[in-house]
């Protein structure tokens, strides 16, 4: 555009081009209101992020301090003392974890991670994949001790008698949900330009799903089933009605005992840490400090293998 | 009709490999395009060019029933790969995808090493034989076997833009489709890696017959022998596509027939 010729006689006046910029806006000063109320929300975080901490630091550190006094290669190893006894271990509690959670594990992981294929391939509008989605979400929700209702119901009740495989039977409802969600997730966080390459090969859906779609959220699925695992192992209610606790070993005389009611580290801690003698409160609580490190252990793991990058 | 049509539009039916012939093409109740009849020649390169969302590429996805992952496509008309319907309910989609190859705008190689990517179709189809020879075929045939083969074992997603859809095309090569379906396939990558793609094309249409959708006009002059161009119609509430024109890349750039391919290609609208 062409510029129009001032009016002659006006003279155009020259402008400083930084008039009204204050430079003493610039400087730092808590008289400036925002200044005041950003400083007192960060000093209101900081000091909430410390109070939660104090309660799970201090209950790492009791554990620590309590239950380590009573850690030994011989409270690992022994079968439980009977009342007025010194010694003995929770041997016999760690494996009925290990073979519950295990069993539970058999159970949830292949049905879990084969839901979470199907709700990730379904069509955004199918019933069926929303209603076993909803009954996912709801069952994360559910109160741990209506799973063992529910196992001693219909096992315990039907088998006649409490046994490891109830138990189990108990855990993998609850994990159920956490494997399906998080398997979907995983695996729909797959690039669709990916599993366009596999079907543009001429790949089949099941070979798309095993070949391209599964080992690429791989690492999403373990996550979950990491975090399912660590969340059966430290449950109690699910098992007082299903595995209810045993002195004695799973296996005995060569022999596997899932039938049997069974040990586990959970219901060892509730049954020890009540009783007024001394030697079985040491040794829940030394049960505490390995229950707690197996979870922690568990859920490093599944931190270690989520995914940090996608294609 | 449509018999006395096919003919005219075919000198020397023989060398048509895809006749690809689309009445109504809908995506649910939105019909993305109509009336589009692309007769596919052996060994050459066809270019279907366009203003966005004229369904060129919902078009070039047809060839090859990409189309089918879409929810509420439905299609009326034909394509014919070598004479038989590729939609007849007896064809299996998959087997159809297996001759005719497909690479994608975007670079998607998965994410394992680059033999494993393009040894992937050999792997889908239980390939007996010596893998690695297929595998260095096709990597030099898709012009990336001396930038690679010392790392074969590396991820193929630690490779360049150009490298990826360079072994893309390696992988899609390496089963010996009869056809290769290219939508927009330089549009993620710089001239450089572009110039590297577009001479492949021409080396590889002497073993292929090549489709490619193609945003750059200037692109489908260089390398395509025929084009089709195709426009939308909005004077029916829709926005639909459809063919304008087709023939010779040459004729159609220096000499078009319809009004609407010479406004597009001297660039007054697009």
């Amino acid at each position: 555009m062409a510029r129009v010729p001032q009016q002659s006689g006006e003279v155009p006046q020259v402008q400083d081009p930084f008039e009204g910029v204050d430079l003493e806006n610039l400087e730092r000063s808590l008289m400036r209101p925002r200044t005041l109320f950003d400083l007192i929300m960060s000093g209101l975080v900081t000091l909430m992020t410390v109070l939660a901490l104090i309660p799970l630091f201090s209950v790492v550190w009791m554990l620590v301090v309590r239950g380590g006094q009573r850690l030994s290669l011989e409270a690992l190893t022994s079968a439980p003392p009977a009342a007025l006894e010194e010694g003995g271990g929770f041997g016999n509690a760690l494996i009925g974890t290990l073979v519950m959670v295990g069993i539970a594990g058999l159970i949830s992981i292949p049905t879990g991670v084969l839901t979470g294929i199907y709700l990730s391939q379904a069509e955004p509008d199918e019933k069926a994949a929303s209603a076993i989605r909803f009954a996912a979400k709801v069952l994360t929700g559910f109160p741990s001790i209506l799973a063992g209702v529910f196992a001693y119901g219909s096992v315990v009740l039907l088998t006649g008698g409490f046994s490891a495989v109830a138990g189990s039977i108990a855990l993998s409802i609850l994990m159920l949900p956490t494997i399906v969600l998080t398997s979907e997730e995983a695996l729909r966080m797959v690039p669709p330009k990916v599993r366009d390459a596999a079907i543009g090969m001429g790949a089949t859906p099941t070979q798309t799903v095993w070949m391209i779609l599964v080992p690429a959220a791989a690492p999403g699925v373990l996550t979950g089933v990491m975090l399912a695992i660590a969340r059966a192992a430290g449950e109690t209610a699910p098992l007082l009605f299903t595995a209810l606790f045993s002195n004695y070993w799973l296996a005995g005389n060569g022999s596997v005992e899932l039938m049997q009611p069974t040990a586990s580290l959970a219901v060892l801690i509730y049954n020890f840490a009540g009783v007024p003698f001394d030697n079985q409160v040491e040794l829940a609580w030394a049960a505490a400090l390995v229950l707690v490190l197996m979870v922690l252990v568990t859920n490093l793991v599944g931190q270690a293998l989520s995914p940090r990058r996608v294609h | 009709m449509l018999a006395e049509q096919t003919p005219s539009l075919t000198p020397g039916r023989d060398n048509i490999v895809i006749d690809c012939d689309i009445n109504q093409l809908f995506y649910g109740t939105f019909k993305a395009v109509r009336d589009t009849q692309i007769p596919i020649v052996k060994n050459s390169i066809t270019a279907f060019i366009g203003p966005s969302g004229c369904g060129k590429s919902t078009v070039l996805r047809c060839l090859n029933r990409m189309n089918d992952l879409v929810r509420g496509f439905r299609f009326d008309g034909h394509v014919r790969y070598r004479g038989r319907d590729i939609y007849d309910p007896n064809v299996d989609p998959v087997s159809v995808r297996r001759y005719i190859g497909m690479v994608f705008q975007q670079p998607n190689p998965f994410g394992m090493s680059i033999f494993n990517n393009v040894a992937f179709g050999l792997r889908l189809n239980n390939y007996k034989g010596n893998k690695a020879e297929k595998v260095e075929s096709a990597l030099r045939r898709a012009a990336l076997w001396d930038e690679v083969k010392d790392k074969l074992n590396k991820s193929g997603l630690s490779l360049s833009g150009g490298q990826q859809q360079r072994l893309c095309i390696a992988r899609a090569i390496a089963t010996e489709p009869e056809v290769l379906l290219m939508d927009e396939p330089c549009s993620a990558l710089d001239p450089v890696a572009t110039r590297r793609i577009e001479e492949l094309m021409v080396e590889l249409k002497q073993q292929y017959t090549i489709a490619i959708v193609t945003h750059n006009l200037q692109q489908a002059a260089r390398v395509a022998d025929k084009t089709g161009f195709l426009y939308v119609d909005t004077t029916q509430g829709g926005r639909t596509g459809y063919l304008v024109e087709f023939g010779d890349t040459k004729q159609l750039f220096d000499s078009p027939k319809e009004k609407h391919t010479q406004q597009y290609i001297s660039g007054e609208f697009g």
